[in-house]
């Protein structure tokens, strides 16, 4: 990320925590989320309690009446959003694995392009670290 | 006399479904409805309190609300049914009266 050496860069974590589709929060927290991202700062996602239903496989809304977002996730790479955790302790608590989730990956502009993972599974210890390291949390 | 119970609300984030299983009487019904239907998979710290109130109550999830969720129906519970919106308004005329808890 290129920035002019007067332009403050500050870290910017979304948190996710709710499940999709019965509340707004996790469509605004989307929304949010892309349009931010148009002012180069560092941004990470957290998905942790019941934000990982957010990133479920095979979601299918055609039945509910309401627009299905979650493919918009997989752009995310696309907007230089790469780092995106995950806690573990939450997928256990409710038998999910990372299989259950969609992949999530962006090309690294510093290594020819090559596709890496953005999803970087962390426990509740290491997740309380990086979030200590932040300017702003965004709750959603 | 039998009532439905219906639980709308994850049971991570709020305990309107260990309330509802507290106060059902045994003999009632409970349909897991909008995030509601995350209680009715296998395998959460949930699930066997769920197993457990089964002794008592029927328990039904509203298929379409998982499917939008990316949960599978074959993934529920052992003994909870999934219905559909057809099966929601049979369950509404079955009982006698309809309990939302919110």
């Amino acid at each position: 990320m290129d920035n002019d050496d007067d332009q403050v860069v500050k870290k910017f974590m979304y948190m996710n925590r709710k499940a999709p589709y019965g509340t707004i929060y996790a469509l605004e927290s989307l929304e949010v989320v892309l349009i931010a991202a148009a002012f180069d700062q560092d941004v990470s996602l957290v998905f942790a309690d019941d934000g990982v239903y957010q990133l479920t496989n095979s979601q299918s809304t055609d039945d509910i009446g309401m627009k299905n977002f979650s493919p918009t996730y997989s752009a995310l790479g696309d907007y230089d959003i790469k780092k995106i955790y995950i806690e573990k302790e939450s997928l256990d608590e409710r038998g999910l694995t990372l299989e259950d989730l969609q992949a999530l990956t962006y090309e690294d502009e510093d290594d020819d392009w090559a596709e890496k993972d953005s999803i970087h599974l962390v426990s509740r210890e290491e997740l309380a670290e990086v979030i200590d390291q932040q300017d702003v949390v965004f709750s959603f | 006399m039998s009532m439905l119970h219906t639980v709308n609300k994850s049971p991570f984030e709020r305990n309107a479904l260990e309330s509802c299983i507290r106060l059902a009487k045994a003999g009632s019904s409970v349909l897991l409805m909008e995030d509601g239907v995350i209680a009715a998979m296998q395998g959460t710290k949930y699930s066997q309190s769920m197993a457990e109130a089964m002794a008592n109550i029927s328990f039904y999830v509203l298929g379409p609300d998982l499917k939008a969720r990316g949960l599978s129906e074959g993934n529920v519970v052992e003994g909870v049914k999934v219905v559909d919106y057809n099966g929601f308004v049979d369950l509404t005329v079955a009982h006698d009266s309809v309990q939302s808890w919110l």
